[in-house]
């Protein structure tokens, strides 16, 4: 295991930000750590990092127990959401900063140093400050940064939340593709599900400062443990206390034997999905996702009276909702 | 636009007023009797001695309180402890009492006949009517400029640069002298030129630890007022023009420092 975090309990004043947390990240892999905010996700990611200390519990990383080791002697590269670039240094100087530290031969870090700055494509802007980078620049800075010293497992804590939509996503595909070129063991911490999803190969889910359930993502869409995880990884309606997917419902002409009578509310069109709204007895909204084609078939339209069919709801033990 | 002219005028003649014409006037009367009178003055012995004095004080002083001004921020911000808004509140004293109350304090102490000063006159140490007093009394008076100019731009600066420094493993000494300071480095600056400026120009604490004794404890704002009082404007204008010069260089010395090396 890379990284192996067991039972680490962290407290600020009366939050508990982590409670009894152990996860186990596999070499090479790439991690997302998934919650909402106050989730504990963040904190986690900087207990493994050194940079806040553990209440309780320890921190191994390739198998020596770093639990009481400063970030400085942890050997793991860190990538801050608001990039904490260096703004009295170039682009060069901040990339070369932690070959500088460690005084490595000039000779390495300009080749070091060149390279990466290629690897993250800022080659021909060595030569500016932060302030004039956008953005994404400086987070692929950032990247190059923490890359530099060989780290050897990379942590990112949500390292494009502070981007627009479109840059984010052309640096999460990015990723993906340097951490299948690079192979760095890499945790990343997010709040976006769909993020998650698109980029690791295990997903943990946090909440309350606890970890709800983790492993591949698409076993975590599929067989969620809790109601938690089910409505967090991808939308669920909630009907009475079962929970099921928009597309995971069947929608039916003709009355059937579990089907329940909804009227359409609103129909749209996007593309290849079509949406929509209907209306159970209680007056409750149902989301429904179906394909083109099964839309055409059932010609839906407002203020028609269809019957829905919950096969696939899921119910989820009620003590957990307790515990939570 | 008539407004504006007109704002403009206002803040120009009260500059003009207060600081400009002043200035003027003492360079014009320092070299009202030639530059040769000018020289004289400023070469005479007792000049001499209160110019070097002054420097050798200020620098001292803006030492000592820029170095513990830095740490003070740093811990006022950053390692908070139980009793740091009692040290908040001390250091910002100085500030408020008469400079001569400080003055006559540390006489209470560090006189003959004050709490310490037994003990000191029998190590053969003696602080008052020297320069270790001058140099106390200074560093007091000019004990919050750097303090206060450090702690919005160490709080404004944020903690992430430092982290990110330590997770790329620069130990805490090089953390410090590579990302903390330069990146405080404007509020630093800032807070020299007022110790500097403060320190050059401190009379009233200063004359009540050390006398005024000529060539000894004599300083140069103490030289300006006994050469005022002497009947000789003209030492006094010469002094006074140094210590306006002296103002000017600490300001061009410092935003030579401030620019190396910022785009």
């Amino acid at each position: 295991m890379a990284i192996t975090v067991q039972g680490v309990s962290k407290r600020f004043g009366d939050f508990q930000a982590l409670d009894k947390v152990s996860i186990e990240v596999e070499d090479g892999s790439l991690t997302s750590i998934l919650g909402p905010s106050g989730s504990g996700k963040s904190t986690l990611l900087r207990v493994v990092s050194g940079l806040e200390h553990p209440d309780q519990g320890r921190v191994l990383i390739f198998g020596e127990d770093m639990t009481h080791l400063p970030p400085q002697k942890r050997g793991v590269g860190f990538v801050f959401q608001h990039y904490a670039a260096f703004k009295h240094m170039t682009v060069w100087e901040n990339v070369a900063f932690g070959l500088k530290v460690r005084r490595r031969p000039k000779r390495e870090i300009q080749t070091k140093v060149a390279e990466l700055l290629e690897l993250v494509q800022l080659g021909g802007l060595a030569e500016r400050y932060p302030g004039q980078l956008s953005g994404g620049q400086r987070q692929r800075m950032g990247l190059a940064r923490a890359l530099a010293v060989e780290p050897k497992v990379l942590l990112l804590d949500e390292p494009f939340g502070a981007l627009d939509a479109r840059v984010r996503q052309e640096l999460r595909t990015w990723l993906r593709r340097l951490h299948d070129e690079v192979h760095v063991t890499t945790v990343l911490v997010t709040h976006d599900q769909e993020e998650a999803m698109e980029i690791s190969d295990c997903v943990v889910v946090m909440n309350h400062g606890r970890i709800e359930q983790s492993g591949e993502p698409r076993r975590l869409y599929d067989h969620p443990d809790s109601e938690f995880v089910m409505s967090f990884l991808g939308y669920a309606n909630r009907i009475g206390d079962s929970l099921v997917r928009p597309h995971d419902i069947r929608i039916h002409l003709q009355p059937g034997a579990d089907a329940l009578a909804a009227t359409v509310r609103r129909v749209v069109f996007l593309g290849f999905e079509v949406r929509a709204e209907l209306e159970i007895p209680e007056g409750q909204t149902v989301r429904v996702q179906l394909t083109r084609s099964q839309a055409a078939e059932l010609s839906l339209a407002p203020g028609q009276t269809i019957y829905v069919d919950l096969a696939h709801s899921r119910r989820f033990p009620e003590e957990r909702e307790a515990a939570a | 636009m008539i407004a504006r002219f007109s704002l403009r005028l206002v803040a120009l003649g009260y500059l003009a007023v207060l600081l400009v014409l002043p200035v003027a006037w003492i360079v014009w009367s320092a070299f009202g009797g030639g530059v040769d009178a000018v020289w004289r003055s400023a070469t005479a012995p007792y000049a001499v001695h209160a110019l070097l004095l002054s420097v050798l004080i200020a620098v001292i002083a803006v030492i000592a309180n820029t170095v513990f001004g830095v740490v003070t921020a740093l811990m006022i911000v950053r390692h908070p402890f139980p009793g740091v808004s009692i040290l908040n509140a001390f250091v910002d004293l100085p500030l408020g009492l008469s400079p001569v109350v400080v003055g006559l304090s540390l006489v209470l102490v560090y006189g003959a006949t004050g709490w310490l000063g037994p003990w000191l006159t029998a190590h053969g140490i003696t602080v008052i009517f020297s320069l270790p007093g001058m140099i106390l009394a200074t560093v007091f008076v000019t004990l919050p400029f750097v303090v206060r100019e450090v702690v919005p731009v160490v709080r404004e600066v944020g903690s992430e640069q430092e982290e990110a420094s330590r997770t790329l493993g620069a130990t805490a000494w090089q953390t410090f002298w590579r990302i903390t300071l330069p990146s405080i480095r404007a509020g630093v600056i800032y807070g020299v030129v007022l110790t500097m400026a403060r320190a050059l120009g401190e009379f009233g604490t200063v004359i009540v630890v050390a006398g005024n004794i000529p060539g000894v404890t004599q300083t140069l704002t103490m030289y300006v007022e006994a050469e005022f009082q002497n009947f000789d404007p003209r030492g006094a204008y010469v002094a006074s023009l140094e210590l306006a010069v002296l103002a000017i260089l600490t300001l061009v010395l410092m935003n030579v420092v401030r620019r190396k090396g910022v785009a």
